[in-house]
This record gives structure tokens, C-alpha cells and sequence, in this order.
């Protein structure tokens, strides 16, 4: 007897579940695209073999479309997560389940989080069913570790649930990320000079193919083959490298030292990006920050303001939203609302945790839009998505309607009904 | 509070118990201790406000539309319709929301300031696992420019906590959210001192795997509390029974038994870090066996496990909305948490939730984790309105401090705590503009003159006062 092939087998068990076939129609939504059609008062939001086919007031259903009752409601691309540690960590807290840092100096560039990515994590859901759909993964930096701490990943949170189509691991080594700034300096010997001096010696070592700087040779080299291949593309500027960096002297600082080497530079942390905008936006170099990390937490953060969003745009810097904190990527959207609370309009503030994530990591034709074509990663929010009070009613990742549980969910269930029960003592 | 002192200069000065027990002689092992580190909080002498139809959450349970509150003298002096009052300053509170200033439970600002560096870093004196002798007041640096940032989230007092690395951490203590140079300056008059304690992997990590000394492992750390305890209630009899009659030699004075025995005669509210739901369990029998409260677990990630038993025992919880999964005793985390302690009942009497910070960046918005949670609730199917929610910012963290029957609702006589917001507090969109503290405004998000006073703040914007944003050389 002629065996299945396996593949086809768990189709067939599951076809249903992540099948694209299914047409879905999402009608009398108040839609938000995120790009040039703006804002529909109320459309139809056609799915097909998990794309945006259509979109508009008077799209025709066809018969076999899946229709999803989207009146009252509003519709947003899913939101893109510039910077986390999603698949890559369960608990800070529990070594055996962290793999974002690494104190091995032998490796840094050639550092790969998609060796390490777990499409299984239980934060994975617990974020997707806030309306999270794609997040970038990045390696980070530590104590005893490399100054270059290796390269990230974006991956969709569709996770376990992701299709061959529209895979878990939507980009491996998306991006090279180092640190200078008060970090950097502290993992090279205690000053900014040193990691400069560190990082310009790597980028010259893997610039001449492993041959080591002349002046360099009394020294161990600091980069394998492996970390110098890996650092290949970034000096030829595909790419990006996203340099943890506050201070504005430091921002200056890397962007000189990237313009020498013709490297694609993306700034994250930023706390005084806002002083040296128009240098950011000469440069073209993307910025990722947290809007409510508002304190001069450090000495290199001193100039921190709340209303850096509205200065940067005002300058022409793109830059996304990131951060968090402890409740997780969840929370960006709040990020987002407490931006527009200091002034920033409220559409460009959702999409800095959309569109312009999508546009710095080069995503933007497939995702952080509601656009024919794209891919159909969709939120419907029972209200204004970047509120307090709104929740997020059904998410869909490459056009399949997530389950909207999570190990949280049923956490409340379970504790929620033993407080019932008891009530009916 | 006594009665205010005029001492010129435009100044009230209200002063905290203390002047009372000067000449006297001691009548407990740490009276001297109570007649110094005493408040020295000065009120600004201020007019009378009148805010003029606002939408008054007053922290009871109550929504009250389009109402006028008067400020005089420091305190809430009426609440109505109609109000009017000769030379009160007239704040137009159309469309504005006003409520009672929050307080936040659980606070390190001062004692972890900005900017975080080892010069700053004064929260843990993790040099021995039960060091109920230190005071966290003692290292409150006044000019933590957090405090300002927190006076503009509407946070109008705090309690100020030693860190969790520790047992036993040493005091608390609660503070007005005013500017100051000395953290005496600050004290909130007339309030008991706390006593920071801290369940699970913190004490056990610090100690067993850092210092490789005890305790490390949880039950390692429920027989140093139950050590500390039983020493302390020994060392209180000592002493109560020489205050008797003061006869022969006064025993010898223990600085961290004096915190513990006055715990265990009611004179120090215990606040105590826990997050697992069978850890606060024990550590309510830790308590029954010596016979003191725990007055709020602070963190409390599992609390909705036990919010029966917190309700029973009359317990408050301290809760983040949303913070959950940094440790494992953290992974238990929901949403729902604290909507869920708020919904339990029990005849023993109310419960209890707290909306607390633990983050000079949380304690900024601690209206909008309170909106979180109360959506959170709402969705599992709990009624959560918000005058109920405002009262997990305001009346039961007062209660849990024991200063509710001064500050933390909007009703007559109360100190004149209040906070005007632009619209509904519990929208992201939501600021505060104003904010009085016993009457006195001290925020005023239209001056900028009113918003940092920290001298570290000092000096930072020397070039950007001379050169335009964005264009800097």
C-alpha cells in the first residue's frame, strides 16, 4: 500500500485549522489600514489563501466566505513588536529557559537566535491574543559577553499555529545588534573609547576577510570565521545593525563610525535621540525607543523628554515604538496611547507600533497594513485600539483566526470558578 | 495631626507627634528614637480653592457629576452643589475629573534614585538576611527627580520601602509627595513607621546562592522570620515588664528587636513582599503564631489563588495589572488578578486591592494600571465601575497604612489630597493637571516653574535653553 506522505496525512488531521483555502470576510468594520486608503468609516476586509484579496465599502462576499460581523468594531494590521525576547526566553528569572543573553565571548556576531527560537513559548499567546502579530527577536548584550551581541530574528506569533506559507520564523538574521554608550563601555575594559576601538577592529578584521589589522596582531583576534561571515552582510550595508546607544554624543558616535563602513545603522534605546534629530534624519538612520521611559534613569539619559515622538517626526526620523515592561509587548499599545497623551497624533502613534516597524526591518510590502497583497495579519478591537479599556475580540496571523486563549486565560477560568463555586456555598 | 504653629514667614508649619515627648523621660526602649526623626513637613500657606464642576470619584464607591469641592485650610472643607466662598481661587473643573491623590503602597523612590548607579543604589542592606534595625528613610535622597515625575502622575503620598533582598528588610516609611531637602520634610505626619518583610526566591537567592549562607531554600527563609520573632517577642517582655516600675537596669537596647517588638505591639504596620499563593498562607500562620497582622502583600502575583482566605483574614494586596513571568514565582500572573481579590467576599468585612507601583515609571501611571485592571475584570465578567476602581489607588492603600481617616478620599475634613484630571483617569489619553497636597498646589502641568525641583535636574538644559530643539551643534 502506498504510504501517505506525512505531510499530507497531517493536512488532512488538521486541514481545517490551518488550512488557507477558507475565504474570510470581515463586513462593517471602521477599518485602519495604515496606508494610502486611510481610514474606512466601515468596510469589508476580504482574506484569501491567507492575503488581504480586497478592501473597500463595496466588496462583493463570495458564498463561501467565512463572515466574521465586524460592526462596531475596528480593524488594524496586527501590531509588529520592533524589540523583544519572544521564543527566545520563558522566564527571565529560570536560566534553563533564557537563551537571550550569552557570557561566551568566543562567539558574538555569529550568534543566531533562530537556532534558538521556540514557536511553543507560553508567552507567545499571551501576547498574540493582545493583539501582537510579528515581533523582532534580538540576542542581548550582558556582563563578561561580546560588545556585538549576534544577530536577531523576526519571527510572526502565529508560532506553533504558523503555516509553510507564512512561516514561524518569518526572517532569520534580520539583524546585527552591539551596544556602545555607557553598556558598551562597561564591557570593554570601562570606557567609550575601547568599545569603539573594538568595534572598529572588528569591522576592519571581517572588512579584510579575517586578516587581522597589522596593529592588531599582537592580539587575539576577536571574531571566529563564523562571527566575521556573519558580519559580511552587515558591512555591506544589507543588513541592518541595531545599535543600542542613548547618549547624543554617543548617537553621533555610531553613526560616524557606521558611515565609515557604509553600514545601515538603526539606533534602539535613543533616550536623546531627540538632540541630534536632524543628524538621524540626514543619515536616514531609524530610531526604536520607548516613549515612557521618561526619567533620566542614567547619566547618559539626562535628556530624556516625553515629547521626542513629535520632535523626530517633525525632523523626518522614522522611528517605532518598543518596550513594555514587565507585562510584555502587550503593552505597546499603551505605549503608543501615552505618546499620543504628549502630543503625538493618535494615527501615528499606532503606526509606530505598526507601519514603521514593518518600514525600518524592510517588511512593509508584505506587513503593518491593510493593503491587497499583504499578508493578513489582522486585529479586531472592540473599541479604540490604543484605550485603556479595548480589547482585542479575534486576531488573525497569515489569515488564521487565532485561538484567543492562553495559559493565562485558563489560569483565570479555572481560579474564577472556584471563587464562584464558593459564592454558591 | 497637632494644631498648626504659626511661625511667620507665610509658613504653617504643621509638626508631627514628637515636640509632646520632649522632657519627658523614656517610657519605651526607642522613645528617644521617636522624639528625633520626627516630621518636620511645613504646608505652604495657601488660599482656599474652589473647583467648580468637576466629576468627583471620591474614593467611596461614589461618582458624583458636575460638583464643586472646596479647599480651605489644608483639608476638604465641602462638597456640593453650587458652592461658593469669598477670596477661593476658582479652578473650572467642567469636563475634568476630580479624585483623591493616589498613593502608592509600594514605592523605592529615594532610596533606588535616579540616576541608577552604585551611589544611589540604597534599597537593600544585603549584607545579613534580618536587618529589622535600618530604615529606609535613611536613605531617601530628596532630590530623586522621580519624586516630580511621580507628582505628575497625581501620586500625593507614597510609602517608601527598603528593598526584597532581605527577610526581614527594616522600615518603611510613608511620605508626602512634596519637594523637599530633607526626607524629614516629607514624613507624613502622624503615620506608623512600617516593616518590610519579603517571601521567596529573593532572600533565598541573595543569601543561599550569592553568599552561600541561609537561608536558601523557602524554608529556610520561614525559620529566619520565625527566629527573628521569637527573639523579638522574648525582647518585648523584657522590656514591657521593666517599664512597669523601671526598676534595677533598664536592659540593653537591640535597634532591630525595637522595630520587631513594636510590630508585635500593633505600633508598626507589616508589609510584607510575597508572590506565591501557598507562601502567603504560611506566612499568614508565621503571623498568627506570634500574633501580629500582615496589614498587604505586596506583588501578590497569585493572590486571586487565596482572594477567599485574604478576605477572610482582612488582608489587602498590593498588585501590579499586568507585570508577570520575570521569575517563576511570577509566572502565575493574570490580568484578572486584582479585579478578582476585589470581588471576594467575606463577613469578616471588605476586600481589599491595591494598585501599587514598585517602578518610577509604573508609579507615573498608576490611574491607567487601575484601568487595566478594572478592563480586565470587566471582560472576565466582574462589574467593576470606576468609582469602585478608584478606590485601589486611594482608600485601601490608606487603609492598609493606616492613615485612612486622614488622607485617601474625598470627604469633609480629609487633608486636601486631590488630583483634577483633564478627563476619565482611567484613559490613555488622560493627564493630570493639577494636583494640591493638603490644599497646596504643588503640580501645575501649565507651569513648568511647578513641575522639577530636583537640583540633580539642575544645569542639564543650559544649551538647549539657548538653541532650538533638533538643532544642536
Amino acid at each position: 500500500m502506498k504510504r501517505l506522505p506525512f505531510a499530507v496525512a497531517l493536512m488532512l488531521l488538521f486541514g481545517s485549522f490551518t488550512s488557507h483555502a477558507q475565504v474570510i470576510a470581515i463586513k462593517d468594520a471602521e477599518v485602519r489600514t495604515m496606508a494610502r486608503a486611510g481610514i474606512y468609516s466601515s468596510a469589508t476586509v476580504l482574506i484569501r489563501d491567507g492575503r488581504i484579496e480586497a478592501i473597500g465599502p463595496n466588496i462583493a462576499v463570495p458564498a463561501n466566505a467565512k463572515v466574521i460581523d465586524g460592526k462596531g468594531k475596528i480593524l488594524t494590521p496586527g501590531i509588529f513588536a520592533a524589540e523583544t525576547d519572544l521564543g527566545l526566553k520563558e522566564i527571565d528569572g529560570v536560566e534553563e529557559t533564557n537563551d537571550v543573553t550569552s557570557e561566551q565571548p568566543r562567539y558574538s556576531a555569529a550568534l543566531d537566535v533562530s537556532d534558538a527560537l521556540n514557536p511553543r513559548s507560553i508567552v507567545i499567546p499571551v501576547n498574540r491574543i493582545e493583539g501582537i502579530t510579528t515581533a523582532v527577536t534580538a540576542p542581548g548584550s550582558t556582563k563578561g559577553g561580546s560588545l556585538i551581541a549576534g544577530q536577531g530574528a523576526i519571527i510572526s506569533l502565529a508560532g506553533a499555529l504558523a503555516s509553510d506559507d507564512e512561516p514561524f520564523v518569518i526572517r532569520p538574521r534580520a539583524a546585527m545588534y552591539a551596544s556602545l554608550g555607557e553598556f558598551g563601555a562597561s564591557i570593554s575594559g570601562g570606557s567609550r573609547p575601547a568599545a569603539m576601538a573594538k568595534l572598529r577592529e572588528a569591522f576592519e578584521e571581517a572588512k579584510s576577510g579575517g586578516l587581522r589589522l597589522a596593529s592588531s596582531l599582537s592580539h587575539e583576534s576577536q571574531l571566529s570565521p563564523l562571527d566575521i561571515a556573519a558580519l559580511r552582510p552587515v558591512l555591506a550595508g544589507e543588513t541592518p545593525l541595531v545599535m543600542h546607544v542613548n547618549r547624543a554624543s554617543d548617537i553621533r558616535a555610531a553613526i560616524k563610525l557606521t558611515d565609515d563602513y557604509g553600514i545601515h545603522l538603526i539606533i534602539t534605546g535613543a533616550g536623546e535621540a531627540w538632540l541630534v534629530a536632524k543628524e538621524l534624519a540626514e543619515h536616514q538612520v531609524s530610531v526604536l525607543f520607548n516613549p515612557t521611559e521618561d526619567l533620566p534613569a542614567q547619566f547618559e539619559t539626562l535628556h530624556v523628554r516625553q515629547d521626542a515622538a513629535e520632535i523626530l517626526l517633525k525632523a523626518g526620523v522614522q522611528f517605532a515604538f518598543i518596550g513594555g515592561g514587565e507585562g510584555g509587548p502587550r503593552n505597546l499599545r499603551q505605549v503608543a496611547g501615552i505618546a499620543a497623551s504628549w502630543g503625538l497624533s493618535k494615527d501615528i502613534a499606532l503606526a509606530a507600533i505598526t507601519l514603521y516597524p514593518a518600514e525600518i526591518f524592510g517588511l512593509a510590502e508584505t506587513r503593518g497594513g491593510i493593503e491587497p497583497g499583504k499578508v493578513a495579519d489582522l486585529v479586531l478591537w472592540d473599541g479604540d485600539p490604543l484605550e485603556l479599556g479595548t480589547s482585542a475580540t479575534q486576531v488573525w496571523i497569515g489569515g488564521i483566526a487565532m485561538p484567543m486563549v492562553s495559559r493565562q486565560t485558563l489560569l483565570r477560568d479555572k481560579y474564577l470558578k472556584r471563587l464562584k463555586d464558593k459564592k454558591n456555598d | 495631626m497637632k494644631a498648626p504653629l504659626v511661625l511667620g514667614f507665610g509658613l504653617v508649619i504643621a509638626i508631627a507627634g514628637g515636640l509632646a515627648a520632649c522632657g519627658k523621660k523614656p517610657q519605651k526602649a526607642d522613645d528617644s528614637a521617636k522624639s528625633a526623626y520626627i516630621s518636620t513637613y511645613a504646608v505652604p500657606v495657601s488660599g482656599k480653592v474652589l473647583i467648580r464642576g468637576a466629576t468627583v470619584l471620591t474614593g467611596i464607591d461614589t461618582k458624583l457629576d458636575d460638583t464643586d469641592v472646596l479647599l480651605a485650610d489644608g483639608k476638604i472643607a465641602e462638597i456640593g452643589k453650587g458652592l461658593s466662598a469669598d477670596g477661593a481661587t476658582v479652578v473650572d473643573g467642567k469636563g475634568r475629573w476630580l479624585t483623591p491623590g493616589i498613593i502608592d503602597i509600594h514605592s523605592h523612590l529615594g532610596v533606588y534614585a535616579s540616576p541608577g548607579v552604585w551611589a544611589t543604589s540604597d534599597g537593600n542592606e544585603a549584607t545579613s538576611p534580618t536587618t529589622p534595625e535600618v530604615w529606609a528613610e535613611h536613605s531617601i535622597w530628596p532630590q530623586d527627580p522621580g519624586f516630580a515625575f511621580a507628582r505628575a502622575g497625581g501620586v500625593t503620598s507614597m510609602e517608601i520601602l527598603p528593598g526584597s533582598g532581605n527577610l526581614i528588610g527594616g522600615r518603611g516609611v510613608i511620605v508626602k509627595n512634596v519637594p523637599a531637602t530633607s526626607y524629614q520634610q516629607m514624613l507624613f505626619p502622624e503615620a506608623k513607621r512600617s516593616l518590610k518583610m519579603a517571601c521567596g526566591e529573593n532572600p533565598k537567592r541573595v543569601y543561599g546562592e550569592g553568599q552561600h549562607r541561609a537561608p536558601s531554600t523557602n524554608m529556610g527563609n520561614v525559620a529566619g522570620y520565625r527566629a527573628a520573632f521569637a527573639k523579638a517577642a522574648a525582647y518585648r517582655l523584657k522590656w514591657d515588664a521593666w517599664n512597669k516600675d523601671k526598676k534595677g537596669a533598664a536592659p540593653d537596647r537591640d535597634l532591630g528587636l525595637d522595630t520587631l517588638a513594636d510590630v508585635l505591639r500593633g505600633n508598626i504596620t507589616v508589609q510584607m513582599h510575597c508572590y506565591r499563593a501557598d507562601q502567603m498562607v504560611t506566612m499568614l500562620d508565621v503571623a498568627k503564631e506570634f500574633g501580629f497582622k500582615i496589614a498587604a502583600f505586596h506583588h501578590a502575583v497569585e493572590a486571586y489563588k487565596i482572594a477567599d482566605v485574604l478576605a477572610d483574614t482582612q488582608t489587602c494586596a498590593a498588585m501590579w495589572a499586568d507585570w508577570w513571568g520575570f521569575k517563576l514565582e511570577a509566572w502565575d500572573g493574570i490580568r484578572e488578578n486584582i479585579a478578582i481579590v476585589d470581588a471576594a467576599k467575606s463577613k469578616a468585612g471588605p476586600s481589599c486591592a491595591i494598585v501599587h507601583s514598585d517602578d518610577p515609571n509604573g508609579i507615573q501611571r498608576l490611574n491607567q494600571e487601575a484601568a487595566k485592571a478594572m478592563a480586565a475584570g470587566r471582560r472576565a465578567g466582574l462589574d467593576i465601575t470606576p468609582e469602585h476602581a478608584m478606590s485601589w489607588l486611594s482608600a485601601n492603600p490608606a487603609k492598609a497604612l493606616g492613615i485612612l481617616d486622614k488622607t485617601g478620599t474625598i470627604e469633609k475634613h480629609k487633608q486636601a489630597d486631590v488630583v483634577l484630571w483633564s478627563g476619565d483617569p482611567f484613559s490613555v489619553y488622560t493627564r493630570a493637571d493639577l494636583v494640591w497636597i493638603d490644599g497646596a498646589l504643588r503640580y501645575d502641568r501649565a507651569n513648568p516653574a511647578t513641575q522639577q525641583d530636583s537640583d540633580y535636574m539642575l544645569g542639564a538644559d543650559v544649551d538647549e535653553a539657548a538653541a532650538p530643539a533638533g538643532d544642536h551643534p
